[in-house]
């Protein structure tokens, strides 16, 4: 069988068009992530989301929601959602309303999450089928994705990609010298507010669909081999999206013929294109 | 020289460039700044000096609108301080630079325009952005990534960015550390012939006493509160120096 034929499977199909979608969005956030040393907050949002995860999918348990007319509405993600923007704003309030530097505020949110996951997850009776589980939930499956699940990632990374494209030339300015966009007029403590809340609505939403580990990956590993080609923020973003878009074809390809996981692929090819970018790019 | 600065600030309009009255700024239990106040005339060469900690950049912050005074106020050409950021001109201290940032001189130069970053640097943009990195010695930078360029060749980068807009006032926060003193006699000159060319203000934060009197119009000395302002030959006594600086350390710089 050949991939064309692999391209058939509706399930192929959604693969496909879900890692694209992240690929763009994370790309683009990754830019800024990357630039402002918050690699480490790609994790800790994912973790966050895993933590939500965890509370939702106990609650909806022990409420009798599984599998209630409400249908998309009882999946954990929309408990991940709001804890994860919530985690996103307590880093942001520890790293400009304290002294604690951003991987130490980060550090507490993936910590406490981590632990508030792995808790509720294990008070959920083994014998419910809630459709996830907590390894599910980290390490996901990208061909595993369900055609509600499709939609809502579409339109995630349409909206999340046109505020990033937007505010791009504010957000670099900000990224650049905070005091020098705020002499000039930029509300740079809105807009990284702004950056934390989309951050936290992209992982969440795409940590849900193809793992924790897999969204990490996405957020930093791209915009880092991008940042080590380009000569400008321009081109570091347009190289950034291009090596998430190509890490994905390359990655379900390569998982297709070698039938290895899918997200695992993904992740080594992603750091297959940053070894020879760290080896000869710019210095 | 002197004689051009006194026809500069003979000629200047009744609202002063900067008017900050009795401003008090405090970071948590420090006070930074008590009871400052001063007016800058139009037209001026302003250099202001004191010790390590003694205020001045927050008194420059103070000017832009990006440090809230607990008390007091700060108002540029009679408006609120931070209204009109196209009027100022900022050269921020080179430390802050952010050296793995990917840009060029110029897309640096073009931010002084358009205030924010630019992903395509549009033509009209790239003929005033050269010509203010000409203006300042650095035509050749233009395409240089910024994390080549020398201490020297970077504050020439950001001096090009913030005259580029022709501002009214130019705020430089001590725009010659890490530079060498060919750099820093450059500096002076390039400000001085854009002052002479536009009428702008210039207000400087520098540790060089012996440049401060000599280019200065007006220095303001400063160490929490105001010790002194004024003409550098009024002001630059040993005794406004000493009770600023706490020693005799800075004497030499009197006799430059």
């Amino acid at each position: 069988m050949s991939i064309l034929d692999a391209l058939a499977f509706p399930f192929f199909q959604r693969a496909l068009v879900a890692g694209l979608a992240i690929a763009v969005m994370a790309g683009l956030l990754g830019v800024f992530v990357v630039q402002r040393r918050l690699s480490f907050l790609g994790d800790g949002l994912a973790h966050a989301a895993f933590g939500g995860m965890g509370i939702g999918a106990f609650v909806i348990v022990s409420s009798g929601l599984v599998g209630s007319r409400l249908g998309l509405f009882t999946q954990p993600l929309w408990f991940a959602l709001p804890f994860s923007m919530v985690a996103a704003l307590v880093i942001a309030w520890l790293r400009r309303g304290t002294r604690l530097s951003s991987d130490t505020a980060i550090g507490v949110a993936f910590a406490v999450s981590v632990a508030l996951g792995v808790m509720f997850f294990s008070l959920i009776p083994p014998d419910m089928n809630l459709g996830v589980s907590a390894m599910d939930l980290l390490f996901g499956s990208i061909l595993g994705v369900r055609g509600g699940d499709l939609w809502l990632i579409l339109g995630v990374a349409l909206g999340s990609s046109l505020v990033l494209l937007l505010l791009w030339g504010r957000l670099g300015y900000a990224t650049f010298d905070d005091e020098l966009a705020r002499a000039d007029g930029v509300r740079t403590d809105r807009l990284e507010l702004l950056l934390f809340l989309l951050a936290a609505v992209i992982i969440a939403v795409s940590a849900s669909v193809v793992g924790v580990i897999l969204m990490a990956a996405y957020l930093v590993i791209p915009a880092a081999a991008a940042r080590l080609l380009a000569r400008t923020l321009a081109q570091m973003t347009v190289v950034s999206v291009l090596l998430g878009v190509v890490s994905t074809l390359a990655g379900l390809a390569l998982s297709f013929y070698l039938d290895v996981p899918s997200g695992s692929t993904i992740v080594l090819t992603q750091a297959a294109l940053f070894v020879p970018a760290a080896l000869f790019g710019r210095r | 020289m002197a004689s051009d600065r006194h026809h500069r600030l003979s000629a200047v309009s009744a609202v002063p460039a900067l008017h900050v009255h009795q401003v008090t700024v405090r970071f948590g239990d420090a006070t930074v700044l008590e009871d400052v106040s001063f007016d800058l005339p139009a037209g001026a060469f302003l250099a202001i000096v004191g010790p390590n900690g003694a205020g001045k950049s927050t008194l420059v912050k103070v000017a832009l609108g990006l440090v809230v005074p607990q008390r007091g106020h700060a108002a540029l050409f009679g408006e609120p301080a931070g209204d009109h950021a196209e009027r100022v001109g900022y050269v921020p201290q080179l430390k802050t630079f952010d050296r793995t940032f990917p840009a060029t001189a110029l897309e640096l130069v073009v931010t002084g325009l358009r205030r924010s970053w630019p992903a395509r640097v549009r033509p009209a943009e790239a003929e005033r952005a050269r010509a203010a990195l000409e203006r300042v010695g650095a035509a050749e930078l233009a395409t240089r990534p910024l994390a080549r360029l020398s201490g020297g060749e970077l504050q020439r980068a950001y001096l090009a960015r913030a005259l580029v807009r022709r501002p009214e006032l130019v705020l430089l926060d001590e725009p010659a550390t890490g530079v060498d003193f060919l750099a820093e006699h450059d500096l002076y000159d390039l400000l001085e012939r854009y002052q002479a060319d536009s009428g702008a203000t210039v207000a400087m934060v520098t540790h060089d006493l012996a440049a401060a009197r000599y280019h200065a119009d007006m220095v303001l000395v400063l160490n929490r509160r105001l010790h002194g302002y004024g003409t550098p030959d009024v002001v630059m006594c040993e005794e406004c120096l000493q009770a600023a600086f706490g020693h005799k350390h800075h004497g030499h710089a009197l006799s430059l």
